[in-house]
């Protein structure tokens, strides 16, 4: 699809804004709609429409599949992580209340954190997903 | 509802593919009808935007795009399906009226966490809050559901040919 002009400059356009608007939905998940899950989402999806744009090989330099299965692992590590550590705290699996010395702190924190899991694992699960797909081809 | 009507009357795939994707963009902007914008979010980008490339990409790997016109006679399936949404919509007439405060559903743990969020959490988004703090734990089933399905899809199609043919040689 390189040489269709109108598809690449729109898309040059919008996948910015895409991607931005993931990580707004991302770290504004607190206060407004959304988080880490329909941010992964929308990430993925910009994404996504860079891959179909501009060809796959374009797209696995930018985000190697190597790099995408480290980064669903870690994302579950995260999540998982911040249970271990409210528990080496002294609290429950996933009581954020003795993160921090503020109870509410702690919850603030530990809601970002695991925002943040969900997100890069939904991202790089989608995207690796369209990846197997998309590669069969050839 | 013509959408649907469509979906199945069609025999291209690609058109049923884009029709889906379509349905998914309108089912979005009902749940944004209904303030349930999250759920909006996650049906525009998974249902129309996500899916429809899968199943798109997949079409491409077909030899033939159109579905044969089946053989049997739908008359059974028809009885079945339209018996079974009038008992759905039987069993729907007991149930509490749409927004009604006095439902089950809004007296078991959902006042508390309404009462309870801004001071205990302190975030204004309730919903995040119940998701990501008071059911952490069923978050983080979903979360390894998501895992799961990745891992599943590379062990089935991540490997390329060529590196099978380096495994055999191996």
């Amino acid at each position: 699809m390189r040489h269709l002009l109108v598809l690449r400059v729109v898309a040059k356009l919008l996948i910015p804004l895409v991607l931005l608007f993931a990580l707004y939905v991302q770290f504004h998940g607190e206060y407004g709609p959304g988080g880490g899950f329909q941010a992964g989402v929308i990430f993925a999806a910009g994404f996504i429409l860079y891959a179909l744009v501009f060809e796959l090989e374009t797209a696995q330099t930018v985000a190697p599949p190597a790099l995408l299965r480290g980064l669903m692992a870690t994302g579950m590590l995260i999540y998982a992580g911040v249970g271990i550590g409210s528990l080496l705290f002294g609290g429950h699996f996933l009581d954020y209340n003795v993160l921090l010395d503020d109870p509410v702190q702690g919850q603030h924190l530990g809601i970002i954190l695991i925002e943040l899991g969900v997100g890069i694992t939904v991202a790089s699960t989608l995207i690796i997903i369209f990846y197997s797909f998309v590669g069969r081809r050839r | 509802m013509i959408t649907a009507i469509a979906i199945v009357r069609l025999r291209s795939l690609y058109a049923v593919a884009m029709l889906t994707g379509i349905y998914s963009l309108l089912s979005a902007s009902v749940f944004v009808v209904l303030d349930a914008v999250d759920v909006a979010f996650t049906e525009a980008a998974v249902g129309a935007g996500f899916s429809t490339v899968l199943m798109l990409s997949t079409l491409a790997l077909l030899p033939s795009h159109t579905e044969k016109r089946p053989r049997h006679r739908p008359v059974l399936p028809l009885i079945v399906v339209i018996a079974t949404g009038l008992v759905l919509v039987y069993g729907t007439l007991d149930m509490p009226h749409w927004g009604d405060p006095d439902a089950p559903v809004h007296k078991h743990v959902a006042p508390y966490y309404l009462d309870a969020s801004p001071s205990e959490i302190g975030i204004p988004n309730v919903v995040t809050s119940v998701l990501a703090s008071y059911r952490a734990y069923d978050t983080l089933g979903e979360v390894t559901v998501i895992f799961t399905a990745g891992v599943g899809v590379l062990v089935l199609l991540g490997r390329r040919r060529g590196r099978r043919k380096e495994d055999t040689k191996k």
